[in-house]
């Protein structure tokens, strides 16, 4: 059974992503969506911990969400996909069922 | 595919009741059916017709109706959650001695056991909340 988990949370705010990737088991994957897509920035504290956790899991971000934060691209992590609201759908659509982390 | 979604975070407060809905168009373009949206806690306060948002700001309550008029989107708002944030129909209204109702069109007030049945029904339920 695959999960697609999300994390709408900055991890400089809340520790969401930390219980998220604590709980996903290997191959699940991991959208970070609203402020949760500040834990796919390059050169950050929290980029090792997305980094091992990226050996297991597959992680996304939604394109629109860095957009609105200012995050073009290159300042992404390598290996995080981007997705728009209908890459959202696909991926919900895609595994067996989702967890949210609030 | 049919999808089930939970709001549990009023409009205008972070981003989930954007997010929500940005997901439900999504869905319903791609073809999918949007079964049901289940407003939950402060989700319920995306179900009032009297917010007033500045007029180049999205009207978040309004975009819902719109939603449900033009796919058949079922929006149920949580009546527990609902009664504690001054949510009503005109049937609560007359229940609870209130003077005026203030539900916004497409919009019905249920109990949690739709958010159950849409967890039934559907293929996938998403949550977002705050």
């Amino acid at each position: 059974m695959t999960v697609l988990h999300t994390v709408n949370k900055s991890p400089f705010e809340k520790d969401s992503l930390d219980t998220c990737i604590a709980h996903a088991l290997d191959g699940s994957t991991v959208l970070l969506i609203e402020d949760g897509v500040y834990a796919a920035t390059r050169g950050t504290v929290v980029e090792p911990r997305v980094r091992d956790a990226m050996q297991r899991m597959n992680f996304y971000v939604l394109a629109n969400d860095c957009k609105a934060r200012g995050l073009g691209e290159d300042t992404l992590i390598d290996g995080i996909g981007r997705v728009d609201y209908g890459g959202f759908v696909d991926l919900v659509t895609g595994h067996d069922s989702v967890q949210s982390w609030l | 595919m049919k999808i089930g979604l939970l709001v549990n975070e009023g409009p205008y407060q972070h981003q989930a009741a954007d997010t929500a809905f940005q997901f439900a168009q999504a869905a319903i373009e791609k073809g999918h059916e949007v079964f049901r949206v289940f407003f939950y806690h402060d989700g319920v306060n995306n179900g009032t017709r009297l917010a007033t948002p500045p007029q180049d700001d999205r009207h978040i309550q309004r975009r819902w109706t719109a939603l449900a008029e033009a796919h058949g989107v079922d929006l149920v708002v949580c009546v527990a959650a609902a009664q504690r944030r001054g949510i009503c129909d005109p049937d609560e209204a007359k229940r609870n001695g209130k003077d005026a109702d203030n539900i916004a069109p497409g919009f019905r007030i249920s109990g949690l056991g739709q958010l159950v049945e849409a967890a039934i029904e559907c293929d996938r339920l998403v949550t977002f909340g705050d």
